[in-house]
């Protein structure tokens, strides 16, 4: 299967490593990986904070990298949330636009969405053997719906000690400029956040949206903790390597 | 008076005090947590939650839709029965509607049941102003009357306050010494306002639904107190928004199960009372007046804006802020309004216009908590995205912001503008980076770096990496 990648401008920039898992998963479960370099951001940031022409202009620019794809598939269920809950809105002034929008949207997929849902791949041959508690992103959980597919890869990781995480559900307090702009309230929310995840225990926070690990990440980094934050894609390539290291 | 209505700070300002008062967000946590666990029980309990909440959507939707339909059915079956209708376009007309009934009257003193139309409208402060003496009965809004504050939750107005400072308020009120059990403030509370239903002039209630079918009005409380206020004084006010509205019977069968479930987790409400027209000569009580005001207050607006005519379907459960992560921190009060968590962000500033909450569907992080809660489904995280869209169309948006969304317009939408800013960035970074972070609280990351920290741009993009990774090839870092 030809898969196009949309790789998010924080994974491009400050965490290409989500990429590289992503990237190397794929391609160990066949899957001819693309990626076109025209490709910058989904157009959220603006979108979220009112800028609807700004929006437009990013967005525009990711739908001509993108339009010629087969599927897409990108590490963050908040920029997909963003490309299929927003995008036929954001064009529904322009007809010729609107129905590249919407063709996009249809095709492009959270990571373990497509792993699960698409590829019917739940299990990765990952081995971790450490404690791990998962928080599930909003906009990845509520906006796309994907709640299920993030769990279902991480159960079928061996030696792994999954801790369920208290106030799981409740948001980290990123909310993309909202972390800037609001940043007490957004200072407290992941305060409390934070909190939650040491008090597991655990040695590893798994999350499939690098915003909110960034945020969760910041701020266990500043009170001092060593608990290391992971996207889904990398605790499964580890775990992939892992296991390869075994058997070897 | 921390009636924080009238406020000119901002909803950081007022948050930033918030969250300093360590007691009320413990509070609030504590509460809002107990709610919610109750309401996710007797949903699971109750099962096909989900196909309530659809049902519960339609039957708003359609009445919303056909507003003007059923507000004339609901007014002239009203009338039919001998009630008395004021349609009030704004507060000063209902306010104005209340006095008049109340000099007609000879008022003097006045018994209320919660209802939040009469905070939005601040009939308290204006009738007190003629000299007319009014008693919340509502044990919540009771306590905060006499700490002269503003409700801080839909449902539980003094959330923020525990036994000790409730007895700190009963006793200032009586001068008697009260102990801090639950059975004693009660018991207090009871015989003052026991006091009060039986010597009130006047009893103003708000109104949980109107049935357009049978001109009734159907009120919901845990204390049976607001049946006391429509029941023991002659006359009877009820002032209720104009969205509040139900076809018929049958759909208040439904609002049965969504209100109270979503509200408090109970499975159903301990008074449903239902008042159709005033005394008839055969009843042994009731009201020989009843007047009821229907207050429109820039709901009206809302309808046929296709964006925002879903916020008139809200039942006023509460069910949004009580899963609110923002609700949770900042407890109500800094809301600056009336209605507070995600549905005031969303109501205040469509019902106010201008500046004066502008800043109010900013205070979320838009993660869909609470539409996820709303038993009506309302898109209150879309609402929130949209609210920023108008201000941005209609210029209000801030300077500094304007210049940031256009120097990412020009840097996102040219990916050759986007790999020479990243290389620039990555070079200019460097004296900020600590071990791979960045803690100093500079330019707009500093509401980020104030409690966390950020991390430094990696050596190399993905863009950088790719070439090496096609086809398989070896390029891990």
């Amino acid at each position: 299967m030809k898969v196009s990648l949309f790789i998010t401008c924080l994974v491009d920039n400050i965490f290409p490593n989500v990429g590289v898992a992503m990237t190397r998963i794929l391609q160990a479960h066949g899957c001819d990986v693309r990626f076109s370099p025209e490709q910058t951001c989904c157009g959220q940031p603006s979108f979220n904070s009112g800028y609807c022409d700004a929006s437009r202009d990013v967005a525009s620019a990711l739908i001509r990298a993108l339009h010629e794809a087969d599927v897409v598939v990108s590490p963050s269920g908040s920029c997909v949330g963003m490309i299929r809950h927003y995008y036929p809105e954001l064009f529904a002034d322009s007809p010729k636009w609107r129905e590249m929008a919407i063709d996009v949207a249809n095709k492009t997929y959270e990571f373990s969405q497509f792993m699960v849902n698409v590829l019917k791949v739940d299990d990765v041959g990952a081995r971790f053997p450490h404690a791990v508690t998962y928080h599930p992103s909003c906009h990845g959980s509520r906006l796309l719906g994907v709640k299920d597919e993030p769990l279902q890869l991480l159960q079928h990781v061996r030696d792994i000690q999954l801790i369920e995480l208290p106030y799981a559900r409740d948001c980290c307090g990123f909310g993309g400029t909202f972390a800037v702009k609001m940043g007490d309230i957004s200072g407290a929310m992941v305060d409390e956040k934070a909190q939650h995840v040491t008090e597991t225990g655990a040695e590893v926070l798994v999350g499939t949206d690098m915003g909110c690990l960034m945020n969760i990440g910041g701020r266990l980094s500043r009170t001092g903790q060593s608990t290391r934050v992971m996207h889904l894609a990398e605790l499964l390539y580890e775990g992939m390597r892992n296991s390869k290291e075994v058997l070897v | 008076m921390t009636n924080a209505s009238e406020s000119s700070t901002t909803v950081l300002q007022r948050a930033e005090v918030a969250m300093q008062d360590e007691f009320l967000r413990k509070a609030v946590r504590f509460t809002t947590d107990r709610l919610r666990n109750k309401k996710q029980t007797v949903t699971a309990s109750f099962g096909n939650w989900e196909a309530w909440r659809e049902r519960g959507e339609a039957i708003r939707a359609h009445t919303i839709a056909n507003l003007d339909f059923y507000l004339g059915q609901f007014a002239d079956n009203l009338e039919k029965q001998g009630a008395h209708v004021h349609f009030a376009h704004d507060a000063a007309e209902a306010v104005t509607a209340v006095r008049q009934v109340v000099r007609e009257k000879g008022a003097k003193q006045i018994v209320k049941s919660k209802s939040m139309v009469s905070e939005e409208i601040h009939i308290n402060q204006h009738l007190e102003e003629d000299g007319v003496r009014v008693i919340e009965t509502d044990l919540g809004e009771y306590i905060i009357q006499l700490a002269h504050e503003a409700p801080s939750h839909i449902i539980i107005p003094a959330i923020h306050k525990n036994r000790e400072q409730i007895r700190d308020l009963f006793e200032a009120d009586s001068a008697n010494n009260l102990s801090t059990e639950t059975r004693d403030l009660t018991a207090f509370a009871r015989r003052r306002l026991r006091e009060a239903f039986l010597s009130a002039d006047i009893g103003i209630t708000g109104c949980n639904f109107g049935i357009a079918e049978t001109g009734s009005m159907v009120l919901f409380t845990n204390e049976g107190n607001a049946d006391m206020v429509m029941n023991i004084p002659k006359t009877h006010i009820v002032v209720m928004g104009m969205e509040r509205i139900l076809p018929t019977l049958s759909d208040l069968e439904v609002m049965a199960h969504l209100l109270p479930k979503s509200a408090t987790g109970q499975n159903v409400i301990t008074y449903m009372s239902m008042i159709t027209g005033p005394k008839r000569s055969l009843d042994h009580d009731g009201p020989t007046d009843l007047h009821v005001i229907i207050l429109d207050n820039g709901r009206s607006r809302q309808l046929g804006d296709a964006q925002f005519q879903a916020v008139l379907h809200c039942i006023r459960c509460g069910a949004c802020l009580n899963v609110c992560p923002v609700y949770r921190q900042i407890g109500g009060h800094a809301y600056g309004a009336v209605y507070p968590g995600p549905i005031g962000a969303v109501l205040s500033p469509l019902l106010n216009g201008g500046e004066q909450y502008s800043d109010l569907p900013y205070a979320s992080s838009l993660c869909g908590a609470c539409y996820e809660a709303c038993p009506v489904r309302i898109p209150l995280h879309d609402m929130l995205v949209h609210e920023r869209q108008r201000q941005v169309q209609n210029g209000h948006g801030k300077p500094l912001e304007q210049l940031a969304m256009k120097g990412y317009r020009q840097m996102f939408a040219k990916p050759g503008c986007y790999r020479l800013a990243v290389r620039m960035a990555r070079s200019f970074q460097g004296p900020l980076v600590r071990n791979g972070k960045i803690r100093a609280r500079i330019g707009p990351l500093g509401g980020w770096t104030a409690t966390r920290d950020f991390p430094a741009l990696a050596k190399r993009s993905f863009r950088d990496l790719w070439p090496n990774l096609q086809n398989g090839g070896d390029s891990d870092e």
